[in-house]
Order: C-alpha cells, then structure tokens, then sequence
C-alpha cells in the first residue's frame, strides 16, 4: 500500500464512523480529533478498523504520532 | 389488565410517532421486554415494557404519532391478578424520575397539546383564577400565566412581583416552542435544542447548585491502563473515560447522596447507580442516556457498555430506560481541551460530575517538583439535597479509587 491509498482508506473510515463530517472537510495535515470534532472513543474506533485493513496495531504510546490523516498514513507505511 | 401508556422521555417529550410493534396481540410478554419501537427528537428508541403479562390488544397502529400518555397497548397479567396490584408494583419499579416527569409534564402537556386547533393561552387563562391586577402586571410583563402555579387556587399581583427576572425569562423560552410547534413539521435537531433549553433553565431556575471542583493526579491510574491495554489488542482497549465512570460508580457507593433525586421537597437515594453519560451528537445537541447498572460492573463491562452506550446513541438506538432511569450525570468535555467543566444539574437529579483534560501539569510531592498527567474533576450539586460536605467526601474518594487503580478492575 502506498501513502495515497492509505490516505484514502483513512478517510473512507473518518467518513463512515463521523458520518455527517463532508468529505472536503478533512486536512490531510491537520489534527483529526481537533478539526472534526472526533471523540476519544470515534478515535479508538478508527485505529481499530485499520488494524482490521492492515493489521498495524498502534499502541497507546503512538497515539501523537498518528494524529492527522497524514501523519496516520505514514505511520503505518513505517510499520506495515 | 393495564394499559401501556407512552412513556415521557425526558422532560419535554411531548409526543412520538410509533414507529413498530415488536409483539402482537396474544405475545407473552416480561418486564424489560422491548415491544415497540418509536421515533422521537432523540432518534428512534425501543421502548420496554414494566410488567409481566400477555399483550391483550394492540391500540394503536404502526406510523401513528401519539402524544405521551396515550394508551398505546392493553397488558393482561399472567394469573389474573387485579389491576390495582400491578399498578402499586409499577410505580416502585420505576425509577422516581419519571413519576415526577409525568406530575410536571401534565399541566405543560395541557398547554402544549390544545393549540393544534386554538390559541392555548387564552384558553387557559379563562380557566385560571387571577386577580385583575395581577393579570394586567402579567400582560405588562409578557408572562404566560398559564405556566405560573396559582396560591390557593388563584393568582395574585404578590406572587408576579416575587417572580424574580431570571424565572420572568424562564416563562418567555417556555413559550417559544409552543410557537414552534404549531407551524412546524419536526426538525429533529430544533427539538432537541429546545428540550434542553427547557430543562435547563428549568434546572437553572429552581436548583440552588454548588460547585466543588479538585485537581486529581492521573499518572497512576494511566500508567497502570497503559500496562493493561499494553496486554490487549486494539479491540479490547479501555479508554480513560471508562475508567473514571467506573471510579465514579465506586464513589458514588460510599457516597451515596449525589446518587438519586429531589422530589416533594425530599432527597430520594437511588441505590442502583445510573449514570447519564454526556454523549455529544456532531449535527448538534447532546444526549446523556444512562449506563445502566454501573454500580454491578467491572472495568471490561464499563468500556464495553460504555461503546455499546456511545454507538447507540449516535446512530439513534436507544431503549426508554436509558432515556428514563439517569440517576446522575456525567459530562467530561477533556477531549475539546477543557480544563474544568461546571455542570448544570438536569432535574430531577441532584449532582453532575465534570472531567476536563488530562495533561502535563507540575505537582508538588513531598519537597520536590514534578511533572505528572493532571485533571481536574469538578461536582455540581443541588444544595438543596446535599451540602458541600456530601460533595467534598465525594471528590475525596473519587481522588482516592484513582491513587489505588486496582481497585478499579
């Protein structure tokens, strides 16, 4: 998978866990959690279906290197 | 025999459209059951059933809006007992709040449900016994005096003079959603705004509140859920709110006084511990259904019923109880970057706990400086119920399951 794809596949999940969040609306280099209003929980949510999609696990620990969709999407080329 | 009425969830539900039945007549039928399935301003909710019995007759058809109230269905008991016995029983299951809902929702209800056909406020106030003094200081002042309780069966000019500015504009918003309603198709979003427009000035009219408010380090209750999710897969992680839900729950056991409601000039102690969880909904609005039972659950139960509870609420799945049994409120706003939240309490309850952020902060320990995760917790309470004592104790302990996060398992 390369950055794009998983960019997308990021987005496809913020769009359908934050339903009502418009496509255009998401940054790629801005905070998700800040910028769309997504909880802690939603969060947790997404991680958890792009571990299903790539089986990368991001620990606690990670959780500020993961924060927009950009940085999301390198994290996981750094540890697919 | 009893008839299954439609239940009022939360405090301005005026009517719902039922949407399904789950049972039909001849259908056996036990307390808890979900036996249909309505549409409201708060999303399509099952509403369950109070008692055991045998659904004799359906009254109503699916798609039929029903005001609350209105005799949805007719229970048959199982073994023919009289109707009054069912009836005492209903009232002690069910929790006080929704008695007091309904005694509070009536004359409203009247109010509210005439003007489909004629202006309200003047019928009303023909049937109202007011002094015409006070009628025309009402008419000066723009008071509804339908929405004012008479003394003695009438209204007098003392008691408009007494209102103080604050309730005068208590009466004013009241008004605005009748105006609405009357015109208006349901725009889900509106409706709620207004429900909570109401209950919250209702909450900030009558509650004298106090608030207490205690900076909690968090380093190891963290630390410890750090090394617990460290073992688990991403499935089965906690979050923190979990954790602190589940300190509330154990607060709440030694401190049982935030833990019910006001009602007849009285505290009534609940002892199951219901939480209502503040969940935000991104179009607007917010709901806080109730984690039912979370006095009776572990660590796992909590994080589970909590996601269960959060992914219900946002896709508009609730059950009534979780709209009707909140004994509490908890709202923790720490993922905007609040510090401290100063809640306002929803009537009938008594106290709502707050949570703000959990960050970096220096803490003094023993001689020396450091730096550790720290979050303030703060307690709105009714002081008319408890007093700051009741509320201190609460935050003490709470502060203490937090030190000692075993216990929180």
């Amino acid at each position: 998978m390369n950055k794009e794809e998983l960019q997308n596949m990021i987005v496809k999940e913020i769009l359908e866990i934050a339903p009502d969040v418009e496509e255009d609306e998401i940054e790629f280099n801005e905070n998700i959690q800040r910028s769309l209003e997504i909880d802690s929980f939603d969060f947790l949510k997404i991680l958890t279906a792009m571990h299903e999609k790539t089986g990368v696990e991001v620990p606690e620990a990670d959780y500020a290197k993961v924060g927009s969709v950009e940085d999301m999407a390198n994290y996981f080329i750094d540890n697919l | 025999m009893s008839e299954f009425v439609m239940p009022s969830l939360g405090a301005d539900m005026e009517s719902a459209i039922l949407m399904e039945w789950h049972v039909k007549e001849g259908d056996k039928v036990s307390k808890g059951d979900v036996i249909a399935e309505v549409e409201t301003s708060k999303g399509v909710i099952e509403i369950e059933v109070f008692e055991d019995g045998i659904v004799e007759k359906l009254l109503v058809e699916e798609e039929t809006e029903c005001k609350v109230g209105t005799p949805l269905a007719i229970i048959a008991s199982d073994a023919n007992e009289s109707v009054e016995v069912k009836v005492e029983e209903k009232v002690e299951v069910e929790p006080p709040k929704e008695v007091i809902q309904q005694e509070e929702l009536e004359p409203k209800k009247e109010v509210k449900l005439e003007p489909q056909e004629e202006p309200v406020v003047k019928v009303q106030s023909r049937e109202l016994k007011i002094s015409p003094a006070a009628r025309k200081r009402a008419e000066e002042l723009g008071i509804d005096i339908s929405t004012i309780t008479p003394i003695d069966g009438v209204i007098q000019l003392a008691q408009l003079e007494a209102l103080n500015p604050q309730e005068v504009k208590v009466v004013v918003k009241e008004e605005k959603p009748q105006e609405k309603k009357k015109s208006e198709t349901k725009d889900t979003k509106e409706g709620m705004r207004q429900a909570i427009a109401a209950a919250m000035s209702k909450s900030n009219a009558e509650i004298p509140h106090y608030y207490l408010s205690t900076s909690i380090n968090m380093t190891p209750a963290l630390e410890y859920l750090e090394e617990l999710n460290k073992q688990r897969s991403i499935k089965e992680r906690i979050l923190p709110i979990a954790m602190l839900i589940r300190a509330v729950a154990l607060a709440l056991q030694e401190v049982p006084e935030l833990n019910g409601f006001w009602h007849e000039e009285e505290l009534h102690i609940s002892k199951a511990i219901h939480p209502g969880i503040a969940i935000a909904l991104r179009k607007g609005g917010l709901i806080t259904p109730a984690l039912l039972n979370a006095d009776i659950m572990n660590l796992n139960d909590t994080m589970d019923s909590l996601s269960n509870l959060i992914t219900r609420t946002r896709a508009g799945k609730l059950r009534s109880s979780e709209l009707m049994a909140q004994t509490i409120t908890i709202t923790n706003l720490g993922d905007l970057g609040v510090d401290s939240v100063f809640g306002v309490i929803y009537p009938p309850q008594v106290a709502v706990i707050g949570f703000g952020i959990i960050k970096d902060a220096p803490w003094a320990e023993g001689d020396a400086l450091c730096v550790r995760k720290v979050m303030q917790a703060t307690l709105a309470g009714d002081h008319r119920a408890t007093d700051g004592r009741v509320g201190a104790k609460f935050l003490d302990k709470l502060n203490n399951v937090l030190q000692n996060p075993k216990e929180l398992l």
